[in-house]
């Protein structure tokens, strides 16, 4: 086995081996999954039951503002004003809030007014203004004569079919959500992968230098050598981590959705997903709920011609490439970083022009998918230090092949580049101890020869 | 003399400014023991790094076995350095395996040589122990073993005495004898001059990047031989000093109960057997033994000199 060979083997083993590495795999889809469910979960839990105290002088909403799970409206049996009103919420704990609509509603909804003595949640405040919103606009609706049925025949959606037509002139589908969220999520992917192992990249160096085993390994092998060897046993553990996260996430996936569909199927047999999604229009009559039914039915046909129609290969063939580009070139740096240093509090001042390009592009991302062919997004594709992420954004919506292969290019360039200069600093750095460095000094060992 | 091993050529290397040697030429013989001396900071590290190909010089030519020397050459070389280090999590054969293989050996060698070696300081015990877990002593030999494993034709060993207790030392000592008797050329850099006397042939001592004494370890001791001799007297200390005329000079007096000694330097070119013509006159003499300089004094001396002659200003 040639030394190169070696040294991957040993930063690939010794990492793949740790404990940390094991539980990080296992724990990895977990923690993610956790990341998308635990908020909405916290939320829906940490809503508290609201009791609102109504006082309608314009007894258009009396016992017909509808309570959900958590918010419940009481309507006092005899008349009583709003000062009372506030000295019976005060005075008994069955009240939260007293909610006053004064008689003029229909002319102005200024000065209806929610008053309490332990602030109401946002979704509170929220729900009370959509009701009266809703009723005052269909009882103005209804005074000018439209009635109920003519409103819900009235209500469209549109979901535009949109379609990319190349100079070739075939046209090929394209749905711009599905392509924010993969473009998005390869993004983060990338800008994770080279945070956690360009920082290990980094951390190894330092180790070697501070353990004083750099001095026999460069004696045995060129420093060049010892720092690609790390950069790529450390590419192969952040792949296997990857592969690793993928199938266990796929397993995962399908697992919940086997017991998802299971639980459907013994609570009520008749009940499909669909139908499920189309609970918010219940109140249509029974004809249109098989319409929309059988409009959602669509819908989701749609969803899978669009995942069909996504170019998944090229998708995956590009994501590994920029995956593996944007680290190598980063974690060149990492290593150069950590070589100028003598421990890990030290990398401070060298650390912020790496991460500044990393974080700027992951910021820059959040703009360029809201418009993936400007030229900016164009140039930030194309630079080495932002295209890894900038480019795997914009590929979902479909980038000519001149463009990807010369931002392909340019990375495989700027990769080599990086790693030389990377590589000079490195092997005077991994000999230097205990002396501050500076830019100045860095910049003369990359003219020593 | 033998065929040399290695040899360096007017080898030069400065650091942004500061010159880290100057204008080194070294010879070292096949199966010797060279040692490379001098004063902190004086370029030694700079020099052995050149050696190992860890970095280039600026000038010069380096010859090993007559040819430039080339990366090719680093399966020959064995390097202990003097901040010695292994990975700390990694297990102490798995480490030793694997910068023996880093070294060209093949794993089956590695294992074989390795196992005879750990067995020979009896430490097999360590084996799937971390390196955290050992004494720094224990690493040390470890480590003394994984440099000289691939059985380098050329082994350089910078202090390698530093933190071992008197019967490891004495341990090492005989295995790095054991090693020159089997043909090894041992480039030896340390501080303590007592193992200089004792195991080395040849020395350079280096001193603000320059080479300002090379040699024999015997030639080296006699260029530095001041006609100064030690002796043993009965008789009484004025009479010696008087008998000493112009042949001599007291240079210190040793005297205990049982017998009277003195230092004496000849000087005006006058030979042994005049000034012993002349003591012999006035007082018994019982010993009469050259003082050849210890390689401690002459470190000492030829440091001092140069600095006197090259620095003052």
């Amino acid at each position: 086995m040639n030394k190169i060979g070696l040294i991957i083997r040993r930063e690939y083993m010794t990492r793949v081996r740790k404990k940390s590495f094991i539980i990080m795999t296992i724990l990895g889809p977990v923690l993610m999954a956790a990341l998308f469910i635990v908020p909405v979960w916290l939320a829906m839990n940490e809503e508290d039951e609201a009791n609102i105290l109504v006082i309608d002088d314009s007894f258009l909403f009396n016992e017909r503002m509808t309570d959900t799970d958590k918010i419940h409206f009481h309507f006092p049996s005899d008349r009583i004003g709003l000062d009372s009103a506030k000295r019976q919420m005060i005075a008994s704990e069955n009240f939260d809030a007293v909610l006053y609509i004064h008689e003029k509603i229909m002319t102005s909804t200024a000065g209806i007014q929610l008053v309490y003595d332990k602030q109401p949640g946002i979704n509170v405040i929220r729900y009370i203004e959509n009701t009266l919103e809703n009723d005052i606009e269909k009882w103005k609706l209804a005074k000018s004569g439209i009635d109920q049925a003519t409103i819900e025949a009235a209500k469209t959606s549109v979901s535009l079919v949109t379609t990319k037509l190349d100079e070739v002139g075939s046209e090929s589908k394209s749905n711009t959500e599905l392509s924010m969220v993969i473009g998005m999520f390869s993004g983060i992917l990338i800008y994770m992968f080279i945070f956690l192992y360009g920082v290990q990249v980094m951390r190894g160096v330092i180790e070697e230098k501070t353990s004083r085993i750099i001095e026999v390994i460069i004696s045995s092998v060129k420093p060049f050598e010892l720092m690609m060897g790390k950069i790529i046993g450390i590419a192969l553990v952040g792949l296997t981590q990857f592969l690793l996260w993928t199938i266990l996430s796929a397993t995962l996936i399908s697992g919940s959705k086997a017991l998802v569909e299971q639980h459907f199927a013994t609570e009520d047999p008749t009940t499909s997903i669909e139908q499920a999604m189309s609970t918010a229009q219940t109140l249509a009559p029974e004809s249109e709920e098989a319409v929309a039914a059988e409009l959602n039915q669509a819908a989701i046909e749609d969803i899978f011609a669009n995942i069909e129609m996504i170019n998944f290969p090229l998708i995956l063939f590009s994501f590994l490439f920029y995956f593996l580009g944007g680290y190598l070139i980063y974690s060149a740096l990492f290593a150069a970083v950590g070589s100028a240093v003598d421990n890990e509090a030290d990398t401070q001042q060298f650390m912020l022009p790496i991460t500044i390009p990393i974080i700027f592009s992951f910021v820059m991302a959040q703009v360029v998918i809201n418009n993936p062919e400007s030229p900016m997004s164009f140039w930030l594709s194309m630079i080495p230090f932002t295209s890894p992420i900038i480019m795997m954004v914009r590929i979902p919506f479909g980038v000519p092949a001149w463009e990807l292969a010369l931002s392909m290019l340019l990375l495989v360039i700027g990769f080599v580049a990086t790693t030389w200069l990377a590589g000079r600093i490195y092997r005077t750095g991994i000999l230097m101890y205990g002396k501050k460095i500076s830019y100045k000094e860095l910049w003369k060992w990359l003219r020593y020869h | 003399m033998s065929e040399p091993i290695f040899r360096a050529e007017n080898v030069s290397k400065a650091y942004a400014g500061h010159v880290a040697i100057e204008n080194i030429s070294v010879t070292v013989p096949e199966g010797s023991i060279f040692g490379l001396l001098g004063p902190n900071g004086a370029g030694k590290t700079t020099f052995i790094r050149i050696i190992n190909q860890i970095t280039g010089p600026d000038t010069g030519t380096l010859w090993f076995n007559n040819e430039k020397l080339d990366q090719k050459h680093l399966q020959y070389i064995g390097y202990l350095p003097e901040e010695r280090g292994l990975y700390k999590k990694m297990k102490v054969g798995e480490q030793a395996l694997y910068l023996c293989q880093l070294k060209g050996l093949s794993k089956k060698d590695a294992l074989q040589r390795l196992k005879y070696w750990f067995e020979k300081f009896e430490i097999q015990s360590w084996w799937n122990k971390r390196v955290e877990e050992l004494s720094k002593g224990m690493a040390q030999k470890v480590q003394f073993i994984v440099t000289i494993l691939h059985q380098p034709k050329l082994l350089i060993l910078d202090e390698p005495f530093s933190g071992f207790d008197p019967i490891n030392t004495n341990l090492i000592k005989s295995e790095i004898l054991e090693l020159k008797k089997n043909g090894t050329t041992i480039i030896f850099s340390t501080h303590n001059m007592g193992s200089v006397e004792e195991l080395c042939d040849h020395i350079a001592l280096i001193n603000n990047a320059k080479v300002i004494l090379d040699g024999e370890v015997s030639e080296v001791r006699n260029r530095f031989r001041t006609n100064t001799f030690d002796i043993d007297f009965k008789g009484s200390l004025m009479e010696l000093s008087s008998s000493l005329g112009t042949y001599g000079e007291l240079i210190e007096r040793t005297s205990d109960q049982e017998k009277l000694g003195a230092t004496v330097r000849l000087v005006n070119g006058a030979t042994t057997n005049q000034l012993l013509g002349n003591m012999m006159r006035s007082v018994e003499v019982t010993g009469f033994t050259e003082v050849i300089p210890s390689m401690n004094d002459i470190f000492i001396e030829a440091v001092e000199r140069y600095n006197r002659e090259n620095l003052a200003v």
